[in-house]
Formats: structure tokens, sequence, C-alpha cells
């Protein structure tokens, strides 16, 4: 009786197993238009209906221990979302950012196009250090020599004129702001075409002053002031020609000579990306291409060379 | 006196060997001379019940459950009832209910027919062997009996799905997967033990150890009173 008990378990559990077998083989072998399929979708049809009826009749259940469920999920989800909402604001505070550069990019190659500065070599520099103290206007730039900055190159940006090489090193310069007290540079009326000194202002290191404009030059509130790129006492001016420099507030009189307020046109609070002109009127560079020309030696006529000779230079001596 | 007291003190039924051998066991069988209750073939009312629950769980299951992530995995309650129903009713019984169920799941949801029914056969069928050889009267039982079908249906499912050409990688979410589905299942499984038990058990052919074991406690096999 056991015994047959036990062969008769035996036989029920091969038997399932073996239509189980059966099944998934014939199932897994034939076309999807076969026997065992066209049977699973018929059935499919027949209770889908009871499905569907089970379906609305549980879904205040389903509904309920969903929302249990998601009032459980939204600590986490409110974790996680927080997380990703500061990585995203930091994505987009990059991208702004590289958005900023590449504005500040745009308007130097435009000051480029537009005041032809290509000529003079220019290199683009990321201003890495700006001078806390009011009175103290420098900012350190993160090119040096090796690219062929030299002392008393000019730097400008988008807006124009920013400054000059005061110091450069072989990783960096320090350039000397136009509000500086010992800047100084000969500018002109862009309109007019009188000559001056443009100086900041005493006591104002976010004004500045163009002086010793002749007596009567007429003179209009707005108008630009940009560098005037000719000879200033003894030697060459630094600058380019045409570069903005600011623009006229107000008017005066000093003795014989006539002075006006300007407004820089440029941010200096505000520096982030700047040119440095390194081929310049009196620079190294220009020094060295004139030497070289004069000499009448084919090394003369290849630019690139002259370019790495300049570099050389200034690596080598720090002059300016 | 608690009931589950006498239960674990060697009485009249448990003069046998506490841990019996195959050989023990079936010599003990012969000279009881009825056969557990796995053994005999339900008569139409347990069938019938059995179809109905089934039909129940394979319908709660894809209507309800289904669409119910706990930790982020879908809870499976045909394993659990397969398993109980085996438990409760033997492994013949177990494994015919388990095949039925798993072909009933493999049918609705479009699967590959034969798979489901496979493990779910497996299932049933060690679920009812586990109570013919052991009878285990702890009360986590139920919870240990979940747990064991939940894996084994989650481990099932995957080795199958990995024979039959399934890409699915062999990863830590998978693992994740049937960590967390095994102890949600287990989690499930009082409610649907006692559901399943509600429905089976007064239709249940009285198991020969179990009324010995009810005629100890209460004193002997007739309902009235000792003197």
């Amino acid at each position: 009786m056991y015994k047959k008990t036990i062969r008769r378990r035996r036989a029920v559990l091969a038997t399932l197993v073996a239509l189980s077998l059966i099944l998934l083989t014939a199932y897994f072998r034939e076309a999807p238009g076969g026997v065992l399929h066209t049977v699973q979708r018929g059935f499919s049809t027949v209770v889908s209906p009871v499905e569907d009826g089970a379906n609305k009749v549980f879904r205040p259940v389903r509904n309920f221990f969903g929302s249990i469920g998601g009032a459980l999920d939204a600590k986490s989800e409110t974790a996680k979302l927080r997380r990703q909402l500061a990585a995203l604001r930091s994505q987009l505070v990059h991208y702004q950012d590289q958005a900023r550069g590449y504005r500040e990019f745009a308007s130097l190659v435009h000051l480029d196009t537009r005041l032809g500065v290509g000529a003079y070599r220019p290199v683009n520099a990321t201003v890495v250090e700006q001078s806390p103290s009011l009175w103290d206007a420098t900012v350190i730039v993160d090119e040096g020599t090796p690219s062929g900055v030299a002392v008393n190159d000019p730097v400008i940006d988008g807006e124009g004129l920013v400054g000059k090489v005061a110091q450069a090193w072989s990783d960096g310069a320090e350039v000397m702001l136009i509000n500086d007290h010992e800047f100084g540079a000969t500018a002109r009326l862009a309109a007019g075409g009188a000559f001056g000194t443009v100086q900041p202002k005493v006591g104002d290191p976010n004004e500045m002053v163009l002086q010793y404009l002749p007596q009567n030059t007429p003179v209009n509130p707005g108008e630009y002031v940009e560098t005037a790129g000719t000879v200033s006492g003894e030697g060459q001016s630094l600058f380019p020609p045409g570069i903005p420099i600011g623009r006229v507030t107000s008017g005066g009189s000093q003795s014989q000579y006539e002075s006006i307020n300007v407004e820089p046109l440029v941010d200096l609070h505000d520096l982030n990306t700047v040119q440095v002109l390194t081929a310049v009127h009196g620079s190294a560079p220009e020094r060295i291409t004139q030497l070289l020309s004069s000499l009448d030696s084919p090394v003369a006529a290849d630019p690139s060379s002259v370019a790495a000779a300049g570099g050389q230079f200034d690596a080598t001596s720090g002059e300016g | 006196m608690s009931p589950s007291g006498p239960r674990r003190r060697s009485g009249p039924v448990r003069s046998a060997p506490a841990t019996l051998g195959s050989v023990g066991f079936r010599l003990r069988r012969r000279q009881e001379g009825v056969g557990p209750v796995g053994n005999s073939w339900p008569d139409a009312a347990i069938a019938l019940r059995i179809l109905a629950l089934a039909v129940a769980a394979v319908f709660i299951q894809t209507s309800v459950v289904a669409e119910l992530p706990v930790f982020g995995v879908r809870v499976d309650l045909t394993p659990l009832v397969v398993a109980f129903v085996g438990f409760l009713s033997g492994s013949t019984v177990g494994a015919i209910a388990g095949f039925g169920i798993g072909l009933m799941v493999d049918l609705t949801l479009l699967q590959t027919l034969g798979v489901t029914s496979l493990i779910f056969t497996f299932i049933g069928y060690g679920a009812g062997r586990v109570r013919e050889m052991r009878d285990p009267q702890a009360t986590l039982v139920p919870l240990a009996l979940g747990a064991v079908a939940a894996f084994v249906a989650l481990v099932g499912y995957s080795v199958m799905e990995f024979m039959l050409g399934n890409d699915a990688p062999v990863s830590f979410e998978l693992g994740r997967q049937i960590l967390l589905g095994t102890v949600v299942d287990t989690l499930l499984a009082a409610p649907v033990w006692v559901a399943t038990r509600r429905a089976l058990e007064p239709r249940l052919p009285d198991d020969p150890r179990r009324r010995r074991r009810r005629a100890y406690t209460t004193g002997g096999l007739s309902p009235l009173p000792r003197p």
C-alpha cells in the first residue's frame, strides 16, 4: 500500500515535470502562429474581460497601497531630486561660466577685427588673481614670458584698454590697470581727434582724466576716448592706436590746457579674460623684429622664427 | 497548561526516534496503516476549492499585486499559494496545483508555456514533502516556507530564462531583486497562509498524526470530556 502510494506520487511528479518540459520545448520551438501560441492567445482573450473587471474592482485597493508606497518613496525621491538639482545647478553654473568666457572671447575676436590688433600677436590670458586693494589696481594673469608676454605690453579686453603689463615671469604676469595711480597713456578724442594724456583721477580710482588738451577743444559728453598710438615724450606710445579707453562724462579747464573727466569703458572689477598684445611699438618682440630685419638675414623672413626668438628673449632676460 | 507544551514533550506518539530515517519513517507509516494526507487523492470539494483558490490567486496577482511594487520589486503571491497548498494538501496535490497555477500564470501573462509550471510543480511537491516527512509545527514555519518558495521561484525563473537564451546579465541588480523579492514575499507569507488555510483546511481529510496530537492535547479521541 505504502509502496503504491510512493510510486503514484513519484509518477505524478514525473508526469508533471515531463509535461512541463514538453510544453516548454514545444512552445519554444514552434512558430508564433503555432497551436500553443494560439491556445495561449485564446485563453488570454477569454480571461481579459475578467482581468479588466478585477482590475476595476481592485483599483481602489491598488491606489490605496500605491499611495502608501508613494508616500514612503517620497522622502528618498526628494533627497534624490535634491541631489540632481544640486548637480544640475553646478552644471548650469559651469555652462554659464563657459558661455561668459565664450562671449568674452568673441568680443576679443571682434575687437581684433575692428581694431586690427591681430597684427600685434595678441595672447589670450585668464585673470587668476585680482588685487583686493582699491588703490593698488593690479591683476595677475596666467600667461607669462613663454607666451611672449613682456613688461609694458598693452592689455585689452572686449570693451577696450585694460592696462599694461607691470611684471612678467615664466607662468604669469602682473597687469597694471588703467585706474592705477601710476598709469598714464597718450589718448585722443575719437570724434575731435585732440590729443592729451589720460590718467586716473586723484581721489577717485574709478574715474579718469584726459588732460593737457588744447584750450577751446570742443568736447561732447559721451564722446569716446581712445589710445593715440603716437609719439609721447622720448619714445613711441606703448599702445596701438584706436583702442577705446573711456567715455567723456564732463568737461573742465586747467590753466591753458583743458581737462575732461572720462569714465572707463572696461569694468575693471569684473575681469576674466584679457588679451596681451605682445608685439607693439617699443616692446621687446617688436625691437627684435626690427633688429633682425635690419640685419638682412634669411631668418627675418620667417615670422615664426622671429616670434620664437622674441619669446626666448623675453623668457631669458625678462626685459620689457 | 499551554496547548503547545505537551506537543514538545515525548509522549506516546513520539516514541519513535526524534530524527527519523527513511526506513524507520516507512515502517512507522506501515504500522499506522493510513498514509499521510498528501498521498490520498483529494475529493471533488477540495479540488474545487483549490481550483477557486488558484484562479483567485492568479487574477489577484495579475490584476492588483503585480502593479504594486514594494521596495522596487514586484510581489509574487502565486509561489506562496502553491507552497501553502502543497503544505496543507500534500506533495501530490501540491505538485498538481503547482503545475496548474503555473500553467495559468503562463497563459495569462503570455509567457513561455511550461516555465512557471515546472518551477511551481517542484515548489508544491517540495512543500508537501516537508509536511509529510517532518510535519513542522512551529509558528514561523509558514514564513520560512514562503521565503524558500519565493527564493526558489525567483532563482528558478532566472535560471530558466538564462537557459532559454535570455541575454539578461547575471548582475548585482539581479541578486538584489531576488533578495528583496524573497524578503517581501516572506513578509506577505503570513496573510497568504491564513487565507489559504481558511480556504482549504475545513475540507481537508483529517491527518492521523494531527488527530493523535489533538487527542493527546485534549485528553482523548472522544470530544466528550473525560470523567
